[in-house]
């Protein structure tokens, strides 16, 4: 065993925490799970110094494939502002020294936790879903010995019916989020608590998308270019939401809105989940009706709680890279040990 | 306004800082040492070894004055640590009929060989709240006793159990590495080794409440205090380019060996079984939870009915772990304000089919 030790102490942590039998483990489990698009793969996750619940899937996957060259997106609801995905972004950074962007374009691998981004994903890239409970029978069959034999039967008449009791019981089917669907023909999958309005981008996507779930210790794939079907029947298709609203800010009219309340007299604005598409819509000239009079966004209001309205940084549209973070070489990308160059080469041999 | 989850790393750090703040309390207080929680919590600190599955009296006291005496918050920084760390390989089986043993009591046999051991416990106490511990001194010093006791005393069990009315354990195949749930998940159906692993770090409270489930009738084994044992124990590794044995050092262990009425099997005469359980340092409540809740898990395979929480074994074994369960249950602090939104849109539409629904009725019932 001549690979670099991970002993914690005075010289840090192995490059992106893992030690390299670790990601070696991990590796193959996705192998495993590209090779079986859709199926739960059971892996040895580790007890990461993030919270089971938080991320430590998405952590494991993104430690295990990344490299030195890599540029790393952050999301959490589809912004990358959001405090979990701020937090996740600093740990890699402080463990790998990598590039992180806030550009979906710019990213070779997303860690994402509840969405994908509404610029869509391109050959090369790795898309990384954090995922809290990946056995999509779990609702229906709690026992894990039951449910790996429906799926080895492929015996998923049980949500068939779910869905089924669904539209007699409220005329449509009600599952708004975590929708299910069947990959390859043949696996059903969970696509962690996205909303169903991600599903159709899992549908012969370019990029590699990667589920990790630490706690319940499964990872999946499926790999590019591959069927992604939501469940449905002939008479009452899939679909997906739509707003009356477009984004107050952009304008679009195509993407995921969050609905933010603006006062207290149930006054209410829809803005894009996904913060770079928005930015990068702003930056093309696109413009919305606007956000109420005197409405400040969380991050305006943030600055002008804790200084005075003199301080108040003017918002980069360029966007790009996190200015609020420590820069580079400061949490001692030199310091990281590892065989850094290996999660590159590894993800290389992914891609289509 | 979900103004609380954005923010930017400086919001993230300020919040630590308090924390720190915090953690420290009132400076004119002095500060704890990581010695003093060691000696003066040393309970607190077991507890944190046995969940956190690592012995380490002084990282054990580090991660309970870091978490501020939370027990679960300072397993999971050990854990956290633990995980880093490099395997050289696994320690022989402990011999714990060999361990300098600080207490041991038997509630099956008036006397055993070598004697009823009280040892230092709260048992018989009276739970009055000692004013004079406010005050600070040092306590009139313990009695000795004239002879000191035997070097070793044998496991009760296995010295009275002539008749071989209470089963044997077997050992296992001490060739074959254990399983360790720590690099490998947990599969179904698990087998007694891993059980008893996943059991070892289970939350204290979670396998009380289970193990007490089952002497109120929910899968009732009928236990009896077979010997509870708590002392040092040696630990022994064979390093492989030495290739004999070598002793690391002493552990404190608290060890549990419940036994079970049994009425029989096809295969099986009538007899007693047994439950096993163990922790770090002095922890009996934990070790007799455990064996409990191991004889309950052992149901399936000695043909009993397997109907109660107690007894299912991925119920048992997929809940019992506090730091996964505190992260998952703690993660619904994280937004969710898209998976909110999506279903916001499903409520709306259904609340609109509904109400055009009733509409329409109204217009119908008025022609």
């Amino acid at each position: 065993m001549n690979h670099t030790s991970a002993l914690a102490g005075e010289e840090g942590y192995n490059f992106a925490f893992l030690d390299e039998q670790t990601k070696r483990m991990i590796r193959r489990a996705i192998l495993k799970a590209v090779a079986i698009p859709g199926h739960q793969i059971p892996f040895g996750s580790r007890e990461m110094p993030l919270s089971y619940g938080w991320g430590t899937g998405g952590i494991q996957l993104t430690a295990a494939v990344i490299g030195r060259d890599d540029t790393l997106k952050v999301i959490d609801q589809g912004a990358d502002d959001t405090t979990n995905a701020v937090s996740i972004r600093g740990f890699f950074r402080r463990m790998t020294g990598v590039r992180t962007t806030e550009r979906t374009d710019e990213a070779t691998v997303v860690q994402t936790r509840h969405r994908i981004p509404e610029t869509p994903l391109s050959e090369g890239q790795i898309i990384v879903y954090q995922v809290p409970i990946p056995e999509p029978l779990r609702w229906l069959e709690p026992r894990e010995s039951e449910t790996r034999k429906m799926h080895g039967l492929a015996e998923y008449g049980a949500m068939h019916v779910k869905l089924y009791e669904d539209i007699v019981r409220y005329g449509r089917i009600e599952t708004a989020y975590d929708y299910p669907v069947l990959v390859n023909g043949r696996y059903l999958m969970r696509p962690s608590p996205i909303p169903k309005f991600d599903n159709p981008k899992m549908d012969r996507m370019p990029a590699l998308q990667l589920f990790g779930a630490g706690r319940e210790k499964r990872i999946y794939a499926v790999p590019p270019y591959t069927e992604v079907k939501s469940l449905d029947f002939e008479d009452h298709p899939f679909e997906v939401e739509r707003w009356e609203q477009s984004c107050a800010l952009c304008g679009s009219n195509d993407s995921f809105l969050d609905e933010i309340v603006t006062d207290d007299q149930g006054g209410h604005a829809f803005v894009c989940s996904d913060t770079d598409y928005c930015t990068r819509r702003r930056a093309a000239g696109h413009e919305g009706e606007g956000m109420p009079e005197g409405y400040l966004q969380p991050s305006e209001a943030a600055e002008v709680l804790h200084h005075p309205p003199s301080a108040l940084r003017a918002p980069s549209p360029s966007g790009g890279r996190d200015s609020d973070l420590p820069p580079e070489g400061e949490g001692g990308a030199q310091r990281r040990k590892g065989d850094a160059s290996s999660g590159t080469a590894f993800r290389a041999g992914l891609r289509p | 306004m979900y103004v609380a989850v954005k923010g930017g790393e400086r919001a993230i750090a300020n919040a630590h800082a308090w924390l720190a703040e915090e953690r420290r309390g009132d400076p004119d207080v002095p500060e704890l040492s990581i010695a003093q929680i060691r000696e003066q919590q040393r309970l607190a600190v077991d507890r944190v070894m046995t969940e956190g599955s690592l012995y380490d009296p002084d990282l054990a006291a580090l991660a309970l004055k870091q978490a501020r005496g939370d027990q679960v918050e300072a397993i999971f920084l050990l854990r956290a640590y633990r995980t880093t760390l490099p395997r050289f390989g696994s320690s022989l089986p402990l011999d714990t009929g060999g361990m300098c043993v600080r207490r041991r009591v038997s509630a099956i046999f008036k006397d055993v060989p070598g004697g009823q051991v009280l040892g230092p416990t709260f048992d018989y106490t009276h739970r009055l709240l000692d004013f004079a511990l406010a005050a600070e001194g040092d306590p009139a010093p313990a009695p000795r006793a004239d002879a000191p006791l035997a070097e070793t005393l044998p496991g009760v069990i296995d010295v009275l159990n002539r008749e071989g009315l209470i089963e044997t354990e077997a050992a296992s195949d001490n060739a074959l590495p254990p399983p360790d749930l720590t690099r490998e998940p947990l599969r179904f159906p698990a087998a007694r080794a891993m059980r008893l692993q996943n059991l070892a770090r289970g939350d204290e409270g979670f396998l009380l409440a289970l193990g007490y489930s089952t002497q109120r009738g929910y899968g009732r084994n009928h236990p009896f205090a077979g010997e509870i044992r708590y002392g040092e124990v040696a630990v022994s590794f064979v390093p492989p380019e030495l290739g004999f044995e070598i002793e690391l050092g002493d552990i404190e262990l608290t060890e549990c060996q419940m036994v079970n009425q049994f009425a029989g099997s096809k295969n099986e005469p009538p007899q007693f079984t047994r439950g096993y359980g163990v922790s770090f340092g002095h922890g009996e409540r934990k070790a007799m939870s455990m064996a409990l809740v191991d004889r309950a898990l052992r149901a399936a395979e000695l043909g009993e009915e397997t109907d109660s929480p107690a007894q299912d074994a991925e119920f048992v074994l997929y809940h019992s772990d506090n730091v996964e369960a505190q992260g998952f249950v703690q993660h619904l602090k994280l937004p969710h304000y898209v998976d909110f939104q999506s279903e916001l849109n499903v409520v709306r539409g259904m609340r609109r089919a509904a109400a055009e629904a009733a509409e329409a009725a109204l217009a119908e019932a008025a022609e």
